[in-house]
C-alpha cells in the first residue's frame, strides 16, 4: 500500500485499473483473496495482480499449481467457508479443465442449496485474439458461461469500465465470470476513482451507449467495442451516424438500450470475435426481432469469427471482425 | 497384529483391530479407544443405516424413489469414520454416503426426497457440518481442499486448542481416485498443507469396472507420490476404521496436513437400483465378503464377551424397524415442490428476464386453474 493517497483520476491501463480495482477490493474486505498462476511474485502473466502478493500477503494472493480444477474447486470450498476468491484463469483455452467445476458446481450451488450457500466467485479470463499468440490463446468462450444458469457473465471494455466493474463483480454474491479483452489491456483512459463522489458508476449489470447515432446500431462488447467505435467515425466520412452500444453484460443481458436505439434506427449488427454459429449474436438478434419487429427496416445482421477453430496467428486478422466488416455489413442493413 | 490380505491387492496389509469372528486383536500403530457402551453405540448406528437402506430399495421397487445408491456392506467405513468426527468439522459426501449424512444429525427423510425428486438435497449444511451429496464423481475432492484452506485461514487450525480445531473429511470411492478433480485436490492439500482426510470407500467395483482396471497400485500407496501418509484399513471393521480416521483427523487438526485413509470394502448390492451387477461379478466373491459383514463381527464381539444380551440386539433391531416404518410413511407424504419456487434460487440478484419468465410461467400455470 502506498505511502500517498493516489489522485482521484489518474490516466490508466485496462490492465492497471483492474489491478486498482482489485486492490481497493481486497481492501474494503478481508474475505477478497486472489488465486491463480503465476499471479504472486509475477504479477500474472499480463501483470494485472502485479504488487498484490506484496502488499497482501500470500494467504491473500495465492500462487497455486497449475491446475484449472483445483484454482476454481478450492475457490468453492474457500467461498463456502465465506470468503470471496477472485480465480485467474491464465488464458481463454485454458478455462475448460475447469469447466465441470465451474458448470456443474460454481453455476448451481446456490440453487441446490435453495439459497442457503451463495458463491461470490469471480473468475477472470483474459480472452480474444489480435496479440498474435498460439493456439487456445485467442479464445472466446463466453457463450458456454451465458448458457449456463446461475453465472453471471461480464466483459469490460475500456479502464474506466474495468476499474469499477471488477470491484462489482467482486461485491456481487453470485458468481462471475469476468471477460478481459486481453488486446486492450495496455490502452489507457482517465480513471476517476472517486466513485460516488465523483463519477457514478454504471452498474455491472447495465449495457451504454457508447457513440449515439441515427443510421444503424452497432452492439458489441469487450474487444469488439473499440472496433465498432471506429468502425462508426469512419462512417461519418459517408455522412452516416451508428449507433454503438457496449452490452458489458453478457448474462443477464440489458437490452433496454438496445431496443430503444433499434426502433430509432431500424437497423442492427451485431458484433463479436467468437463463431456465429449459437453465439451471444444469435441471442441479441432474436431478443431484437422478438421485442422489435415491427421496427425492423432489415433482418439483424451478425459480424463474428467464422464456425473454424481460431486460425493460425498469422491469418487472425483475416478472422477477426474488423472495421471494414462491420462497415461492410452496415451497408448490407442498410440497402435492405 | 492381525494382516487381512485380499485377492488381487498383493501382500497389503489393512489395519484391523476386529477380525471378521469378533475377535479384538492388537495393531502396533493403532488402538480403538472406546468403550464397550460405544461399541454397542457404533452396532446400533450400523443396524440403523442398513434398515433405512433397505427400506430406500424398497421404496425404489415400488416406484416412490426414482433411484437409490444402496451403502450395503459398507456401513462400518461410514460410521466408524464420521463418529471420530467433531461437531466443528465438515464433511464432503458422496451420494452414497447415508451412514455418515446420519450420523451428522441429517434427518434421513431429506435423502430420499432428494432421489424421490421432490428436493434439491439441501440441508443447513453449516449446522450440520456435512456438505450436499457431490453426484459428479471426485468434484469434492478439490472443493474439500478450499474448505481446508478456510479453516486454516480462520485460525482453526493447529491453535493449541483441541477442542476448537477443525478439519475435514472429503469421501469418495475408488472411481473417483481416477478424476483429475480428486488428485488435484490431493496436490492442493500437499501443497498448502491443509486440514483434509481423504476417506476413500474402496468397495471395488466403480459401477463394472473393477479397482485393478483404474490403479496398478493398491489406492493408499499413491499417497506417497504425493507427499503424504497413506493407509489402508479393514473397512469392515468399525473399529479399526475409527482408529485410524480419529488419528488422521487429530493430525490434521493440530496442522500437520493431510492423510489419505483407503477404507477396504465391499459394495454388497447394486452400483444403483438401476444396475445389475450379475453381469459383471462372480457369486463367489459376495460368498467371500459376505463372511466379512460388518455389522457380524461386531455383534460376534458383544455376544462372545458378554457385553450385549439378546435384549440389546432386538432393541436395536426394534428401534431401526420404527424409524423405517416412520420413513415410508413421511416419504410418501413429501410435498410435491413447485416450478416456480425453484426460480428464487438461481441467483441472489435475478435479472429482469428471469423475474419475468416466472411472471409468464404463473400466468400459464394460472390459466389451467381457470379452466377448472
Amino acid at each position: 500500500m502506498s505511502d500517498a493517497a493516489p489522485a482521484p483520476v489518474r490516466t490508466m491501463t485496462m490492465a492497471k485499473a483492474l489491478n486498482a480495482g482489485l486492490r481497493r477490493a481486497m481492501e474494503d474486505d478481508p474475505k477478497v483473496l486472489l488465486m491463480g498462476e503465476d499471479i504472486g511474485k509475477l504479477g500474472g502473466v499480463f501483470r494485472v495482480t502485479e504488487g498484490l502478493q506484496k502488499d497482501f500477503g500470500e494467504a491473500r494472493v495465492v500462487d497455486t499449481p497449475l491446475a484449472e480444477a483445483g484454482i476454481v474447486g478450492t475457490a468453492i470450498g474457500l467461498a463456502v467457508r465465506g470468503y470471496r476468491p477472485v480465480c485467474e484463469i491464465q488464458f481463454d483455452g485454458f478455462v475448460f479443465p475447469a469447466f465441470d467445476q465451474i458448470v456443474t458446481q460454481v453455476a448451481r450451488m446456490r440453487w441446490r442449496t435453495r439459497g442457503q450457500v451463495p458463491m461470490p466467485i469471480v473468475i477472470r479470463i483474459p480472452f480474444g485474439g489480435g496479440i498474435g499468440a498460439v493456439e487456445h490463446h485467442s479464445e472466446s468462450p463466453e457463450a458456454y458461461f451465458a448458457h449456463t444458469v446461475g453465472l453471471k457473465v461480464v466483459s469490460c471494455s475500456n479502464p474506466v469500465d474495468a476499474y469499477w466493474m471488477i470491484q462489482q463483480a467482486v461485491r456481487s454474491d453470485d458468481p462471475v465470470i469476468f471477460f478481459e479483452p486481453k488486446r486492450r489491456y495496455y490502452e489507457k483512459a482517465e480513471v476517476d476513482t472517486r466513485g460516488t463522489d465523483g463519477a457514478v458508476p454504471l452498474p455491472l449489470h447495465g449495457s451504454r451507449v457508447v457513440r449515439p447515432g441515427r443510421d444503424a446500431t452497432l452492439i458489441a462488447y469487450g474487444p469488439m467495442v473499440k472496433t465498432c467505435v471506429e468502425a462508426a467515425e469512419a462512417a461519418t466520412d459517408e455522412g452516416r451516424e451508428l449507433e454503438v452500444i457496449d452490452l458489458r453484460t453478457l448474462s443477464p443481458l440489458d437490452l433496454g438500450p438496445v431496443f430503444d436505439s433499434v426502433r430509432r434506427t431500424g437497423h442492427a449488427v451485431v458484433v463479436h470475435e467468437a463463431p456465429v454459429s449459437v453465439g451471444l449474436g444469435s441471442e441479441v438478434a432474436a431478443r431484437i426481432t422478438e421485442e422489435c419487429f415491427y421496427s425492423l427496416e432489415a433482418p439483424v445482421l451478425r459480424v463474428a469469427g467464422a464456425d473454424v477453430p481460431y486460425p493460425p496467428s498469422r491469418i487472425e486478422e483475416d478472422y477477426l471482425p474488423d472495421l471494414d466488416r462491420v462497415l461492410d455489413a452496415v451497408d448490407r442493413s442498410l440497402s435492405y | 497384529m492381525s494382516d487381512v490380505r485380499e485377492s488381487g491387492a498383493d501382500d497389503t496389509v489393512a489395519v484391523q483391530l476386529l477380525t471378521p469372528d469378533g475377535e479384538r486383536v492388537e495393531h502396533p500403530d493403532y488402538a480403538y479407544a472406546g468403550t464397550d457402551d460405544q461399541i454397542r453405540d457404533l452396532y446400533a448406528q450400523m443396524v440403523l443405516v442398513r434398515r433405512v437402506d433397505a427400506e430406500a430399495i424398497a421404496l425404489q421397487r415400488q416406484g416412490e424413489l426414482g433411484l437409490w445408491p444402496s451403502l450395503l456392506g459398507q456401513e462400518a467405513a461410514q460410521i466408524g469414520s464420521a463418529y471420530a468426527l467433531r461437531s466443528q468439522d465438515y464433511t464432503f459426501p458422496t451420494y452414497r454416503e447415508h451412514g455418515v449424512t446420519i450420523s451428522r444429525g441429517i434427518d434421513p427423510l431429506r435423502l430420499l426426497a432428494m432421489f424421490r425428486g421432490t428436493e434439491t438435497g439441501a440441508w443447513d449444511m453449516a449446522r450440520y457440518g456435512a456438505h450436499l451429496y457431490s453426484i459428479i464423481i471426485g468434484t469434492q475432492g478439490v472443493q474439500s481442499v478450499g474448505y481446508g484452506m478456510g479453516l486454516e485461514r480462520d485460525g482453526l487450525v493447529g491453535s493449541g486448542d483441541p477442542e476448537r480445531d477443525a478439519a475435514v473429511v472429503c469421501y469418495f470411492g475408488d472411481g473417483a481416485t481416477s478424476q483429475g478433480d480428486l488428485n488435484e485436490g490431493l496436490i492442493f492439500a500437499a501443497s498448502y498443507n491443509a486440514p483434509v482426510v481423504f476417506f476413500c470407500s474402496n468397495n471395488q467395483w466403480a459401477i463394472s469396472e473393477p479397482s485393478e482396471r483404474q490403479s496398478r497400485v493398491p489406492l493408499y500407496r499413491r499417497a506417497a507420490g504425493f507427499g503424504f501418509p497413506g493407509v489402508r484399513v479393514d473397512g469392515n471393521d468399525v473399529l479399526a476404521v475409527h482408529a485410524v480416521t480419529t488419528e488422521a483427523l487429530d493430525r490434521a487438526r493440530s496442522g500437520n496436513g493431510p492423510t489419505f485413509i483407503e477404507a477396504f470394502t465391499y459394495r454388497m448390492g447394486a452400483h444403483t437400483t438401476s444396475d445389475d451387477p450379475t453381469k459383471y461379478r462372480l457369486a463367489d466373491e459376495l460368498e467371500h465378503w459376505r463372511a466379512r459383514d460388518p455389522l457380524s463381527r461386531v455383534r460376534a464381539y458383544l455376544e462372545r464377551t458378554g457385553a450385549a444380551d439378546a435384549a440389546f440386539f432386538d432393541e436395536a433391531d426394534a428401534v431401526a424397524d420404527a424409524l423405517a416404518v416412520q420413513l415410508r410413511r413421511n416419504c410418501l407424504a413429501l410435498p410435491e415442490p413447485s416450478l416456480a419456487e425453484t426460480f428464487d434460487w438461481v441467483y441472489a440478484d435475478p435479472s429482469p428476464e428471469l423475474t419475468e419468465q416466472l411472471a409468464r410461467h404463473r400466468e400459464y400455470a394460472a390459466s389451467f386453474e381457470e379452466a377448472r
